[in-house]
């Protein structure tokens, strides 16, 4: 529970977060909300030399509307999300997704930037914005570029950022009326998911996405495509699993985890659907 | 209630909430860590990443070059710091088998988490950053994960002792000889199940931490420790660093939890003395919680077998127990004792003839060493019989609330001579389990599972229960003889009034949540007739409070809060010689009643404990040969255990897609005697059921193949938080302990004692219309799901 001598520089802007990171190199790492970070570092399974607070970025804690998505800054914190009345009009699956997001200490600290750039696959909001067809904005010493959530996850931990890009928007494309389901199963309440599912469904299409079957967050496009083919809730739901490649862990072999997908998508259709 | 109290109590019984509580909730509370001792030095602990090995070599040149470092030790070199081994104090049999455990590990190391190496340094982070620059270099050996596996003897732990069984334990009681197999071989129905408790980590909220303090001359030591038990510890750290006794101190601060888990003498507590004495300088550690959760001990760890004989009514007729206890790499302070301690209650709340077969071995494997945890040993019992009842319901096809009925001692019987030789002092099992069931609503739960368990069902209900009887308020001093425990049971108090009639209770237990100073002062409040706020409690600090045996096993109010009535009783006997002296009376002619004694028939000639007070203190006129001042002391050695009892009952719906469960209502009916504070007994069914439930339902201690630890956090090692888990619902009975004066019974363990076999049963129940006989611990959604699947592939 005693991290690694490290050092700590607190950045006031996007740019100077930037800049300090490309000063330090690998040896850097960004600080949001430290709820992923600081958990690593007192086990020492990270051990950076440089920390780079970038959670009291101000003008990076917004929502907004951006016409066609909402635009929500990399520093929101996940209570904010989960109460904004935009969120909840808009994209109510994600203000709902977020809501469940450990618990109420864990959500007025972690970020959603943090959330997206950890890239844990376990975690709620990657799946979610995934299933959602989120964007998000990273920028770095060149400038910024915009990434497809379905292109920003490259495996265990690992995103499309480069080490000295900065996320520092996540747009998320206005729900418009579609209905969707969330379903978390774990144990206990404040824990992630064991199996998760985002789901929604609007007259012509659907986007399913799987927390914790893979490395990465899963998009289950065979569902959507059963879907489109006219298949039923039950039977696009046999397809769960279809992209996923589910690790055994204390709590799930992999077996109980391909099961336990397609009860959950059914389920998380079921209410898309109702 | 059962009888009506007769006692005219006004301060015991009611509700009040604890004066302990202000300190805590604020972050005043000072715990051991919070101390602040100038120039200590820090100790961190190289712990083997091998369940298994000898140690070839140790390198520490680059730890002790490393920044604020002062010193580093192996375990070689602090060999002569002992002057024996640490102890273990209940040698269950002569031919006990126990190896030598010394603090740091000296030529092999026997678990993960065996400490290795020490380092001190000048602050913590200094410390810890050293560790990671010692090489040590390991011949690793095959690690013993299995507990039966380990009796094979193919890999022997501790070479020296010949073999991996350090003892087998038995209580064999029989009207004639062979008449448990003859019971068996006549049973209409019998049962035989094999039942595992997994091992738990206890998990105190606060990890150990430890403070040794040398006094600058004399070689005085006062040793900080968030200890359950620091009257023991201070026995025991005296003779294993070879210290006079009277130059130790010990003292407990705050202390955050223990569950048993800090009723033990650990290698950090003695290093940390040790250590403080070579260097003259305070020495202090505290655990990390991956730390904790492979250095101090774990709970349970048994494998059962349990036989039940019963006849055509459903009668039992005979009860055959084997357990394979796993101990661990070493024995612990009471580690062999624990499986003992339940080896009485396999008949649970039970009439059974004499005809009793118990029988356990304790095991070593290359785990972290068991002992102590909330109930032990008889929370293991309860689910075994309890469970088993529910089997032998099964195979009937009677209903288990009725297979108990048939079998209950009826209250007719208390005292209640039991095929052991015990006596279960009073109980009404019925009325309890009656209770239960009206506050269930089990005939209603019963009538629904018939609507909603169809085939097919998608959400399954079940009822389970449990009835109980705990044997705590450990112990009669002659009982824990003839168990061959090292120490005796009974507790001191000392009752001080002082020139101004305020109160100092002094008690010999040790409490770390509990709320004794709450309790023990309306205790002394009630005798004395002194108002609780002028009634203060110290304890935990043997140069306060030197004599005492502290806190476990549910004894501290039959135990430690019957010796304080005795201690109040005492000073009230002094007061009224010189009330009589005053009044020029008889003492006998005396009534004491709202701290006033009063003539009988004269109720104007009276003298208040205020006005005795000062007159013990100023000693000017006091009766001839009378000592001045207002104390005394008492020591209570209890004539038996206290019997608690009760039943507990869990109606839950099984999720029969993904396993998972989902408890819709848990009732706890519990009678532990007369009620210091209500408030407190319900907080202690609260915690103990949960802690029960999460054995059921959540927490496992996971072990690889090669004994590795895989739940060292509190994200793998799953305790529940209040989102998940159920409101219970408490209730009581009571049936006042006709042994002592208070008519008191312990409740710290009750709940944990009940409840894991509770909520199985009901899982069992809500699935064995589908062909579901038994349920694994901790039943997970995963296992539930499995369970379910195999019983539909049958
Ligand atoms: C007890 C507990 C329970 C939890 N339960 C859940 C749960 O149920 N579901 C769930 O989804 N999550 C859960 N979390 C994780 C939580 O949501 C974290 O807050 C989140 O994963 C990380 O956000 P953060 O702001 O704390 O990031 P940090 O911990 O500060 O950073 C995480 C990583 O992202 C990098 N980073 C942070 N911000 C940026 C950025 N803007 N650009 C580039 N890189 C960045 C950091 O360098 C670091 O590598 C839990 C955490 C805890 C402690």
């Amino acid at each position: 529970m005693i991290p690694a001598a490290f050092d700590y520089k607190r950045a006031s802007s996007a740019a100077e977060a930037i800049s300090l990171v490309g000063q330090y190199g690998d040896e850097a790492k960004f600080l949001a909300g430290g709820h992923s970070l600081i958990p690593l570092m007192k086990l020492r399974l990270a051990q950076p030399a440089m920390l780079i607070d970038i959670g009291r970025i101000k003008d990076l804690s917004y929502i907004k509307d951006g016409g066609d998505f909402i635009a929500i800054g990399a520093l929101t914190r996940h209570m904010d999300v989960e109460k904004s009345a935009l969120v909840i009009k808009e994209v109510p699956l994600l203000a709902h997704a977020a809501g469940y997001v450990g618990d109420a200490q864990v959500r007025h600290r972690g970020t959603i930037g943090g959330s997206l750039a950890h890239a844990d696959s376990a975690s709620d909001l990657p799946a979610t914005t995934l299933a959602l067809g989120a964007t998000y904005v990273a920028q770095g010493p060149k400038g910024e570029r915009l990434i497809a959530a379905a292109d920003f996850y490259k495996g265990f931990l690992e995103s499309a950022l480069n080490p000295d890009e900065m996320l520092t928007e996540i747009r998320v494309p206005k729900m418009n009326g579609a209905k969707w389901g969330f379903e978390k199963f774990n144990r206990r309440a404040q824990d992630w998911a064991i199996v998760g599912v985002a789901a929604w469904r609007s007259k012509d299409a659907s986007g399913v996405a799987l927390v914790n079957m893979g490395s990465t967050p899963i998009l289950a496009t065979s569902v959507s495509d059963a879907l489109k083919s006219g298949a039923s809730v039950a039977d696009a739901a046999e397809k769960a699993a279809a992209e996923a490649e589910p690790q055994d862990d204390l709590n799930a072999s992999s077996e109980y985890r391909v099961h336990l997908a397609k009860v959950l998508v059914r389920r998380a259709l079921e209410k898309a659907t109702a | 209630m059962t009888m009506t109290d007769n006692r005219q109590n006004t301060v015991i019984g009611t509700r009040q909430l604890r004066r302990e509580d202000p300190a805590l909730l604020t972050g005043e509370a000072k715990f051991t860590n919070d101390l602040n001792l100038p120039g200590a030095l820090h100790l961190s602990i190289l712990r083997s990443p091998h369940a298994h090995a000898a140690i070839v070599s140790i390198d520490t040149a680059a730890a002790k070059a490393s920044p604020g470092v002062v010193a580093v030790y192996t375990g070689a070199e602090l060999q002569s710091q002992w002057a024996g081994p640490m102890p273990c104090a209940w040698p269950v049999t002569p031919d006990m088998k126990n190896p030598p455990h010394f603090p740091l590990a000296a030529s092999k190391v026997c678990y993960v988490g065996d400490g290795v190496v020490a380092v001190l340094a000048t602050s913590e982070s200094a410390s810890r950053d050293a560790l990671d620059l010692i090489e040590v270099e390991y011949k690793v050996l095959k690690a013993v994960v299995d507990v039966e596996e380990a009796l094979s003897d193919a890999n022997i732990i501790h070479e020296d002792l010949g073999t991996n069984k350090s003892y087998t334990w038995n209580l064999k009681i029989e009207a004639t000889e062979g008449c448990v197999e003859e019971a068996f071989q006549k049973a209409a129905f019998k049962v035989s199940e094999r039942y595992v408790q997994q091992r738990l980590l206890p998990m105190a909220m606060e990890p150990r931490a430890v403070a040794a303090v040398p006094q600058p001359f004399g070689g005085d030591i006062t040793l900080y420790s968030s200890t359950q038990i620091p009257h023991i510890l201070k026995v025991m750290a005296a003779l294993t660093l070879g210290i006079p006794e009277q130059q130790v101190r010990v003292i407990a601060p705050s202390v955050g939890g223990g569950f048993g888990s800090k009723l033990d003498v650990y290698a950090e507590e003695l290093l940390c003395m040790a250590l403080a004495r070579k260097h003259g300088l305070p020495v202090r550690w505290v655990e990390e919680r991956s730390e904790n959760s492979m250095a101090t001990i774990h709970g349970r760890g048994q494998v059962q077998y349990v036989e039940l004989a019963a006849d055509k009514s459903g009668k039992l007729t005979a009860v055959r127990v084997r357990i394979k206890a796993d101990m661990g790499a070493y024995l612990q302070l009471v580690t062999p004792g624990v499986p003992i301690l339940g080896a009485f209650l396999y008949a649970g709340v039970y009439d059974i003839p004499h005809a009793y077969d118990f029988s356990c071995d304790g095991i070593f494997t290359t785990l972290t060493p068991t002992d102590a945890y909330r109930g032990a040993g008889r929370p293991e019992a309860t689910y075994a019989i309890e469970s088993a009842m529910d089997a032998l319901a099964r195979q009937m096809k009677i209903d288990p609330f009725e297979l108990r009925k048939r079998n209950f001692i009826q209250k007719e019987q208390f005292p209640y001579t039991a095929f052991s030789g015990l006596t279960y002092d009073s109980g009404d099992h019925l009325q309890a389990a009656e209770k239960a069931a009206g506050l269930a609503d089990y005939v209603g739960i019963r009538a629904q599972q018939a609507k909603q368990n169809v085939p097919g069902a998608k959400k399954r209900l079940g009822i389970g229960m449990s009835s109980y009887f705990e044997m705590c308020g450990l112990a009669p001093s002659r009982v824990l003889a003839s168990l061959n425990y090292g120490a005796g049971g009974w507790e001191a108090a000392t009752v001080r009034i002082l020139p101004t009639c305020k109160v100092q209770v002094v008690t010999g237990t040790s409490p770390h949540g509990q709320g004794h100073e709450t309790s023990w002062a309306m205790i002394a409040s009630e005798k004395l007739g002194i108002p609780q706020e002028d009634i203060d409690v110290l304890h935990s600090d043997t140069a306060i409070s030197p004599l005492g045996l502290d806190t476990y096993g549910s004894r501290s109010l039959p135990v430690g809060g019957v010796a304080i009535a005795g201690a109040c009783d005492k000073v009230i006997d002094k007061a009224r010689l010189i009330a009589a002296h005053q009044l020029e009376c008889s003492a006998d002619d005396l009534e004491f009643a709202g701290g006033v004694f009063s003539v009988k028939g004269s109720p104007d000639r009276a003298v208040p404990m205020a006005a005795i007070a000062f007159a013990a203190f100023t000693a000017h006129n006091l009766p001839d040969g009378l000592e001045p001042n207002l104390e005394a002391q008492y020591t209570y050695d209890p004539p038996n255990f206290s019997w608690p009892f009760g039943t507990h009952m869990c109606v839950l719906e099984v999720d029969t897609e993904t396993g998972q469960i989902e408890i819709l209502k848990y009732v706890a009916v519990d009678d532990c005697g007369v009620q210091i504070n209500p408030l407190i007994v319900e907080g202690q069914v609260h915690g103990g059921v949960i802690q029960g439930l999460a054995q059921a339902l959540f927490e496992e201690a996971v072990y690889d193949t090669d004994g590795n630890l895989k739940t060292t956090t509190l994200a793998e090692y799953l305790v529940p938080a209040a989102s998940d888990v159920p409101s219970i619902t408490t209730a009581h009975t009571v049936t006042p302990s006709p042994t002592n004066q208070l008519g008191v019974k312990g409740i710290g363990e009750a709940g944990t004692i009940g409840a894991a076999s509770t909520v199985i049963n009901a899982v069992v129940d809500a699935l064995s219309g589908i062909g579901v006989t038994s349920m694994p611990m901790p039943a997970s959604p995963q296992t539930v799901w499995r369970a379910i699947q195999s019983a539909a592939k049958k």
